[in-house]
């Protein structure tokens, strides 16, 4: 218990850090980007949403103590201003509507990654040697050493263009209707083929060696040996006493993983025009659209942070010694 | 005959002297000699760009897009621009912004490692709450926002990469330390009153050689990768030529979907090849220095696995 | 050799080790952790292995349940165990052979328990494995067994970080003996522990094996605590054997001077205060040879002219 509550407090103040940043970036960076952005755009505004965005990027005279509570008061309570590029939605609408797309595709990929990258990184440290543990490695450490978004264009090209498998952009086919029937959940799930396909590609080797060279450092322990003595079958030896111990390291780099994968999940967004935050995060650094940029900034943080704490709870139901203290 | 076997000379003190068998160790594995390989090419060819293609590398010299020939030996991207003379001169910036970022963020990662091992307590917790935040803040999304709020250059590309890299290395080089830290030579450094500054880098860091090398490396392939992505997506500084640099144009100007393959290979494989090389080398570090993931063990390891 | 006949007692010899050698093959070269070791235990009967850390003890140990790992190889010799060939066995003979024939406490209880399962799911694990019993009734059966080494049974639901290490290593010779095996090989089984709970330790041992009269292999640098629990013991250095005989006989007379050594490192139980001695700085004996008897029961490798060899001192990291 005092494990979580430290834990949760730690999210607190990685939450909070997050938030003086997204704070501070408009108000110290050079050349003033902020009213660059209201020269661009005044025009199309009301004078009292002008009037709020100016107060959430800091086009402000009061003092800044002043300001960073008003801010932390907007943040807390979801006033995030109104989307530039997307005028006049509000800024968590945009987001809201496009969350979903992104925590589909990064945790299908995750998942997949892990689990499949996790059990080959189990038999090869099992059968230290044999094939899988001899050729997989060098090849999956080859593959993760391509750029993600060149992987990802050469799959667009590859599968998509060439042999018209897959199709090659958006989350569904234009024109179709949302809603619970096989053809949309189809479709849905052949354009999430190839953006998930790469960033497991891409992500599995490191899951792999990972739990590979756990594995081999827990094999070596006494208790393995033990196990061994005692006559168990091999393959329970594996898993309930190899495995379930060289886990616990891996549970740790999946939290750490999604940030990752979240970051992962922004090219290959751009590159198959996916409509998750990372394509809109994009879109918005282009059109120079600070409200939304720091909603989807503050969003993608939270989602980070709430997921690592799952896994910490997840870590204690797993690791008993960390339970008890 | 077994008596004399089974009693291997220790060598003096393994902590304090870990570096010729460490670099012996290295230039024997042949993952090493590989990724070493690689990488003399590739610094070759950056330091030979100016003489091997003289001239601005993004002039257009050639009708656009043609495909791969005796002259252009990688052909031509969709402005006209000779494809091997971009992806040459390419590998300056890309090696050089790679190499920055990797020697700044390992660098941050060694003072904050050992400040954290050496004065413990609060500055250890202080630091490695920094650290862990930093860890957690998902990395891409934030060199993207610091991107768009920086003005555009190539300082900016290696702060933001250094701001978001750092962390790693400080956390890997910060337990090690901390191991280091509590090894009975460095009390006795303590005890016989030398100054804080020479027992953190006279006495600890040198036994770190092997984990700093490991993590100048990844942060290296880190600085390569990251800077390709972040220019590929337009937010790096667009008016040189470096391999992510390379690939954005290649997307702005549809080369995947005209089909002109050889605008788009060339850049993404040398990042690969580069940070494989590097991996390569990285992984033989780790070899070298745990020789548990070694296939055959040494004698030293036999005897340790005997004597239980 | 002829050891085996005079085991203690007149019963068959459980186990029969003959010129047992193990090497560890390097890339570089191969090293013989254990060469030509032969010895035998009969029923019911405590023999004893001493001799100083890295001498092959815990090899031999690991060979009779074959449990060497890479790099390490049997390079010849024969291991029978009630007749059985022990090296011919295939793996699932090997399995079931394991725990059920002969059982093994390891030297740290610590390291020996999976720190992610009960005490109780570790025990259940060898009743559901061999005896096919019901996850209930294995579950009953190990709350027995806690009870027989004196730790509660409500113990079964604790994960291995809970307990003291007394109470873990007693819960590891619970899980010994949990199938009856006809041999108990104890494998430095207190060294990890304060001399109290070493006691109380060394008791239950020998409890238990008045009880279920299974035959022990008990393995220690400790001279004090083997002479008390063995019946027959050897000596080992560098790999091979270099006395063996009753245990008050080699208490009492040691022979080799490396025996010799190693009793005069030891304070003994009982008696006057002696000052200690050990081997001397720099000696070593190499290429020793094969036991020859010198009184009945009593074997010692024959040694030059009755003086170790001495090697020049300042051999480099030569001594332990």
């Amino acid at each position: 218990m005092r494990f979580i509550l430290r834990r949760l407090g730690f999210y607190l103040i990685a939450f909070m850090a997050s938030i003086t940043l997204n704070f501070m970036l408009p108000r110290f960076m050079p050349g003033d980007p902020v009213s660059r952005m209201f020269a661009r755009s005044q025009d199309r505004m009301q004078p009292e949403q002008i009037e709020a965005l100016r107060k959430l990027l800091g086009v402000d005279d009061r003092p800044i103590w002043e300001q960073y509570i008003d801010y932390l008061h907007n943040v807390f309570t979801g006033q995030m201003g109104v989307s530039i590029s997307r005028f006049p939605t509000p800024v968590t609408e945009v987001i809201s509507s496009q969350i979903g797309w992104t925590l589909l595709l990064g945790g299908t990929a995750l998942v997949i990654a892990a689990v499949v990258g996790n059990l080959l990184g189990i038999l090869a440290a099992w059968r230290r040697g044999g094939t899988i543990d001899s050729a997989l490695p060098p090849l999956l450490v080859f593959i993760g050493s391509f750029p993600y978004f060149w992987l990802a264009m050469g799959a667009l090209y590859l599968f998509g263009v060439v042999l018209d498998w897959f199709p090659i952009r958006h989350a569904f086919t234009d024109g179709l209707e949302p809603a619970f029937t096989w053809e949309f959940i189809g479709d849905v799930g052949a354009h999430l083929v190839l953006p998930a396909l790469t960033i497991v590609l891409v992500s599995i080797g490191g899951w792999m060696l990972g739990m590979r060279n756990t594995m081999i450092a827990t094999n070596s322990e006494d208790y393995i040996t033990m196990a061994e003595a005692k006559g168990l079958r091999p393959g329970r030896i594996m898993l309930r006493y190899a495995a379930r111990n060289a886990m616990l390291p891996s549970v740790t780099s999946f939290g750490m993983g999604l940030g990752f994968v979240v970051g992962g999940a922004l090219l290959t967004e751009v590159v198959f025009a996916y409509p998750g935050v990372g394509y809109q995060l994009l879109n918005a650094v282009q059109g120079l659209d600070y409200p939304l940029m720091q909603g989807l900034f503050l969003t993608i943080t939270a989602a980070v942070l709430l997921a690592n704490f799952l896994v910490d709870i997840l870590y204690v139901r797993l690791d008993p010694r960390v339970r008890s203290n | 005959m077994t008596t004399a076997l089974l009693k291997q000379p220790t060598p003096t003190p393994a902590a304090r002297k870990p570096n010729r068998s460490f670099i012996h160790g290295l230039t024997s594995n042949k993952k090493a000699l590989t990724g070493m390989a690689v990488m003399v090419i590739f610094i070759a060819l950056a330091l030979l760009a100016p003489v091997l293609f003289p001239g601005d590398p993004s002039r257009i010299t050639a009708l656009a897009s043609l495909e791969p020939s005796a002259e252009h030996w990688l052909g031509t991207t969709a402005k006209g621009q000779d494809v091997l003379a971009l992806t040459v001169h390419g590998s300056r910036s890309s090696l050089f912004v790679g190499l920055t970022v990797g020697l700044l963020s390992t660098f941050i990662g060694i003072l904050v490692g050992l400040a954290s091992a050496y004065f413990g307590k609060f500055i250890d917790e202080a630091l490695s709450l920094v650290t862990n935040v930093f860890l957690l803040l998902p990395g891409l999304p934030l060199l993207v926002i610091l991107a768009a709020f920086l003005p555009p250059g190539l300082g900016t590309v290696i702060l933001v990469l250094v701001v978001t890299g750092w962390a790693g290395s400080a956390r890997v080089l910060r337990s090690q330390a901390l191991s280091i830290r509590s090894k009975d030579f460095v009390a006795a450094a303590v005890v016989s009153g030398e100054r804080a500054g020479r027992i953190m880098f006279r006495e600890i860091l040198p036994n770190m050689a092997s984990i700093v090398m490991g993590t100048l490396l990844a942060c290296v392939i880190y600085g390569i990768g990251a800077q390709a992505g972040l220019e590929f997506l337009g937010l790096g500084d667009v008016s040189t030529v470096s391999w992510g640099n390379n690939l954005f144009w290649a997307g702005n100007e549809g080369a995947l979907l005209t089909g002109s393959w050889w605008v788009f290979v060339p850049s993404g494989l040398c990042i690969a090849l580069v940070a494989f090389a590097l991996a390569l080398i990285n992984y033989a570090v780790d070899e070298v220095t745990n020789p548990r993931l070694r296939k055959i063990k040494t004698p030293k390891d036999i005897e340790r696995s005997a004597a239980k | 050799m002829t050891i085996s006949q005079v085991s203690f007692g007149s019963h068959e010899p459980v186990l029969d080790v003959k010129d047992l050698t193990v090497k560890y093959i390097g890339d570089t070269r191969s090293t013989t952790a254990v060469d030509r070791v032969s010895f035998s235990i009969g029923t019911g009967e405590v023999f004893g292995l001493a001799g100083e850390s890295g001498c092959g003890k815990s090899t031999i140990a690991n060979s009779i349940m074959r449990l060497l790992k890479d790099p390490a190889k049997i390079a010849g010799g024969s291991i029978s165990f009630g007749g059985k060939d022990v090296l011919a066995m295939s793996p699932e003979e090997l399995r079931r052979f394991r725990w059920q024939d002969v059982a093994m406490v390891f030297q740290s209880a610590m390291n020996s328990l999976n720190p992610v399962l009960t005490i109780g799911e570790q025990i259940v694990d060898i009743f559901t494995t061999h005896a096919g019993y019901s996850r209930k009734e294995s579950l009953r059966r190990a709350g027995e067994l806690l009870e027989l080494v004196r730790i509660d049974p409500a113990r079964l639901r604790s994960y291995p970080h809970q307990l003291s290490g007394g109470m873990r290593q007693r819960a590891v010779i619970a899980m010994a003996v949990a199938l009856k095996p006809s041999l108990l090989i104890l494998d430095e089984p207190t060294t990890a522990l304060d001399v109290v709970v070493q006691q109380e330790i060394m008791a239950q041992i020998k409890e238990l094996q008045r009880e279920l009269g299974f035959s022990v292999l008990f393995i220690t640098h400790d001279m004090s605590l083997m002479v008390e629990l063995s019946h027959r013991m050897a000596v080992m250095y560098g790999g091979r054997i270099v006395e063996t005989a009753k245990a008050q006989d080699v208490y009492a007379t040691p022979r080799h001077p490396y025996t010799q050594a190693l009793m005069g490192a030891f304070p003994p139980l009982t008696g006057p205060r002696v000052p200690l001695t050990g081997l001397p700085d720099g000696v070593k004996f190499r290429n020793i040879p094969d036991l020859s008897e010198v009184s009945p029961g009593h074997f010692v490798a024959p040694f030059g002219a009755d003086a170790p060899v001495i090697e020049s001192a300042n051999l480099e990291g030569a001594t332990p």
